[in-house]
């Protein structure tokens, strides 16, 4: 297992999904969960997906990306409760996490994938 | 003052706005947002209610954070962590000793901007807070003020949450989350927390 994984927040459960799975084909042994949707699965952010998503990673350091507004801040809410160590990332949500993954995979240094992420800084 | 009591009124009689105002408050979001301001406040309300009647809180913090994790885990928008934060602010506050009502809204607001990031003049319901926690320092708090305060929404131009994506277009239409806000302003002089 690589050891930094991977949290995904969407409004949208399918889009979760899909980037999770667009992730996974490229980044074998990094830990990669997602949230998406409201608790009834609904478009919209939910603190118990999400608080789940987070729990349920099974790396040391997570790299956490969402799409709008409540899906951040709702994020940030878990990530106070939570003692995992989360960095929440404002960028592009698809090509930022695609970055996140390659490079976690080849188990490239934080500052470095950190770095790499910064061009990538949208929101 | 505040009581357990008094708090609990408060709560209950917002709730009661919100279900009762749930279709007005999602029209004025599908004008500048997503149209579900109105459910998604409903969601947290109910489920706030619900909890409220199964607790019995000895305290006023106690009753603010039961209230907080009701809608940070219901509503599913924006909105949730945004009046989640706010009434965490306000437990806290509610728990230190010589809390005022002005005080305990102050704590509240900076719950809300720790969180959304929001200034005053963004078009948010930072812009109803303000304004109403000045009227509370002041003893001029009134229904008219509240009502005042969430019109005065409508010239800004939102520059956080959905509504940005408006751009230009986000002017001229009042801000869901000031007029949700505004009922529990309206709440609190019902309940007869302050006079008005
Ligand atoms: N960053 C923010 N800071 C303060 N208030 C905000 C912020 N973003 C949104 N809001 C408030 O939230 C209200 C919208 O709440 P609503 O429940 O409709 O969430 P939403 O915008 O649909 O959520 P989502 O982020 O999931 O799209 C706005 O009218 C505004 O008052
Ligand atoms: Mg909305």
């Amino acid at each position: 297992m690589a050891k930094h994984g991977i949290v995904l927040v969407s409004h949208v459960p399918e889009i979760a999904e899909g980037l999770t799975a667009l992730l996974k084909e490229i980044a074998k042994d990094v830990s990669i969960t997602f949230a998406g949707g409201t608790d009834e699965g609904e478009i919209g952010s939910s603190f118990d997906k999400i608080s789940e998503a987070v729990a349920n990673n099974e790396a040391d350091e997570i790299l956490a990306f969402y799409d709008l507004g409540s899906a951040k801040m709702t994020l940030d809410m878990v990530m106070e409760l939570s003692d995992k160590k989360i960095h929440l990332l404002d960028a592009a949500m698809v090509e930022g996490a695609y970055t996140a993954a390659t490079l976690a995979q080849g188990n490239t240094s934080l500052e470095d994938i950190l770095n790499q992420i910064e061009l990538l800084i949208v929101k | 003052m505040l009581t357990v009591e008094n708090t609990k009124q408060w709560l209950f009689t917002f709730a009661d706005k919100i279900k009762e105002n749930a279709s007005y408050l999602s029209e004025l979001d599908q004008e500048i947002g997503d149209g579900d301001h109105g459910s998604n406040m409903v969601r947290g309300v109910e489920a706030m209610e619900e909890k409220l009647n199964e607790s019995d809180s000895s305290d006023v913090s106690e009753v603010f954070k039961t209230a907080a994790m009701s809608l940070l885990s219901k509503i599913g928008g924006a909105s949730g962590p945004l009046y989640g934060s706010a009434l965490i602010g306000m437990a806290k506050s509610a728990g230190e000793d010589d809390q005022d009502l002005a005080t305990l809204l102050q704590a509240g607001l900076e719950g809300i901007q720790k969180r959304g990031q929001a200034e005053q003049g963004e078009k948010t319901l930072v812009d109803l807070w303000i304004p109403v926690i000045e009227a509370v320092q002041n003893n001029t708090l009134t229904k008219e003020s509240v009502q005042k305060a969430v019109e005065q929404t409508k010239p800004l131009k939102a520059t956080k949450g959905r509504a940005s994506y408006y751009g230009e277009r986000s002017i001229g239409h009042i801000d869901p989350g000031a007029a949700s806000s505004g009922y529990l302003f309206e709440a609190l002089l019902e309940s007869g927390v302050v006079n008005g």
